[in-house]
């Protein structure tokens, strides 16, 4: 079992305060969602923890370790892997090489049980990254994560301008990659993809964590939905 | 006819030469979007190793193997120190940086091996003809050919089959994400930089038995690395092999068809695939 936990995290970019304090906790096993307005601060949240956005203030510790001040690679191979919004994936790179430059032999996830959770990036193992659908590279940014070894992975906005039977698709792979034991912190903005995974659920607004609560209190939550999610 | 013949089989040592030195160069920009305008500074420098190397031991093979490496142990420790601090700036900024570096290799190297240019002669087994039909040749000429090409094969092998390669090629497409995958991108870097370097060096050991060693020849060599990476494209592997042979042999048979024209006509071939082809024969936008 192993623990994420945040505490009065503050980052800025450039002098813009971005993030004011924000608090949460992830377990190993669990889905929690990230929810609240454009710009309120989901993604430097990932950014932070992951180390591109720097911490100004606030610790995140893995277990017992702060991992505020590491480098990014340091807290890759600490079991942290973002799959960004934009996914990352190596157009100049075959699908095969996209997973081979992440393969970490302790992963509980081999190349070949890749291929069997996604039978299509199987048959696209030797196109270029570049040859992809959405659907196609964000399965590929989820892989190539898993063969990274994780015990935490934050998603950025997993199921953005996918179509809904891939959405679906995703849906059941996240379920799979949490009776795997693997946290999960997942911005998202469609809310029933959250509703139907998460166990936990935290809003942020202005860089402040307003409102958590468990997915049964959440479901009751309509004002909460209503004053901060509603567009 | 057999003159051409001559001509066009040197220029495809010649162009193996060029290909060593523009490959280097080419990735180190693809990777590091970095200018290295110290590039043509190294082969002047592994030259005069191998120039060291052979007057110490008297063994050319020897020489072969010690210079490139101290080329890339001496590239990897600039890289460490000083290079690495300017990865960030302008490329303005990198020029003024690595053509001081090259300078100050320019300088060093005149004040050990002096202002007059050193020889080394080919080693003993390899200074006959080899001789084909009517068709004579020099054997170290021939050797340098099969060399390179064995020496492009590894480095073919190494970018496009290897983890390490995969890697290289990712970084120099988002160096960000390669990071958020475990790699320790600025020892990826490091590595790079010297193994790219290290391709210069040993360069300058293989031409220096044919053209000779001169502590002036270090722009001229990056001038003509850069006129390959422009018509191969930057980045690529294929097109630093391609660009060198197209501008060793445009060089070698200009040379015998109009002398005066042969540095003007790579310059002209660099022109054209401009024209044509903006991002090199190999590159992409």
């Amino acid at each position: 079992m192993s623990r994420l936990v945040i505490n009065n995290l503050h980052s800025y970019y450039g002098k813009s305060h971005i993030l004011n304090g924000i608090d949460l906790a992830v377990e190993s096993g669990e889905i929690v969602t990230l929810l609240g307005r454009n710009g309120a601060g989901k993604t430097t949240t990932l950014k932070t923890i992951v180390s591109i956005v720097k911490a100004q203030q606030g610790v995140i510790l893995l277990d017992d370790e702060n991992l505020v001040g590491k480098e990014i690679y340091e807290i890759a191979r600490r079991g942290i892997a973002l799959v960004p919004e934009h996914r990352g994936i190596f157009g100049i790179l075959s699908v095969e090489e996209n997973l081979m430059i992440a393969i970490n032999k302790k992963s509980p996830w081999a190349v070949e049980d890749i291929y069997q959770m996604f039978p299509r990036l199987k048959e696209r193992r030797k196109n270029g990254g570049n040859a992809l659908s959405g659907g196609e590279q964000q399965m590929l940014a989820i892989a190539r994560a898993l063969v990274n070894n994780p015990k935490f992975l934050l998603l950025d906005e997993p199921t953005e301008g996918l179509a809904p039977v891939i959405v679906d698709e995703i849906v059941k792979i996240l379920g799979q990659i949490r009776a795997a034991g693997v946290g999960v912190l997942l911005v998202e903005q469609n809310l029933s993809v959250c509703e139907k995974l998460a166990d936990k659920h935290y809003v942020v607004e202005l860089g402040e964590i307003v409102y958590q609560g468990s997915q049964t209190e959440f479901s009751k939550q309509d004002d909460i939905k209503n004053r901060y999610l509603a567009v | 006819m057999n003159l051409y013949l001559f001509q066009v089989v040197n220029g495809i040592g010649l162009g193996m030469i060029y290909f060593l030195i523009s490959v280097g160069l080419s990735i180190i920009f693809g990777l590091l979007n970095f200018v290295n305008f110290a590039h043509g500074a190294f082969y002047l420098l592994g030259a005069y190793l191998s120039y060291t190397a052979v007057s110490i031991t008297g063994n050319y093979w020897l020489a072969l193997i010690i210079a490139p490496l101290c080329i890339a142990f001496f590239a990897w420790v600039c890289e460490r120190t000083l290079i690495k601090r300017v990865y960030h700036l302008p490329h303005m900024y990198q020029i003024l940086v690595t053509l001081g570096v090259a300078l100050i290799i320019q300088e060093l190297c005149i004040s050990i091996w002096g202002p007059i240019g050193k020889s080394i002669s080919p080693p003993d087994s390899l200074k006959g003809v080899i001789a084909i039909g009517e068709f004579y040749y020099p054997q170290y000429r021939l050797f340098v050919i099969a060399f390179a090409a064995v020496v492009a094969l590894l480095v073919w092998y190494l970018l496009d089959k290897t983890k390490f390669g995969a890697l290289v090629r990712a970084g120099s497409e988002d160096a960000e994400t390669v990071s958020l995958l475990g790699t320790h991108t600025h020892r990826l870097f490091s590595i790079t930089f010297a193994l790219g370097v290290g391709l210069a060096g040993l360069a300058g050991v293989l031409a220096a038995p044919i053209k000779g060693i001169h502590p002036f020849v270090g722009p001229e060599v990056l001038g003509i690395a850069f006129v390959v990476v422009v018509i191969g494209g930057m980045g690529s592997f294929t097109g630093a092999l391609v660009g060198g042979l197209l501008v060793g042999i445009v060089q070698s048979v200009m040379s015998t068809l109009w002398p005066q024209g042969a540095s003007l006509m790579i310059y002209a071939a660099m022109a054209l695939v401009i024209l044509v082809r903006p991002y090199g024969l190999f590159g992409r936008a």
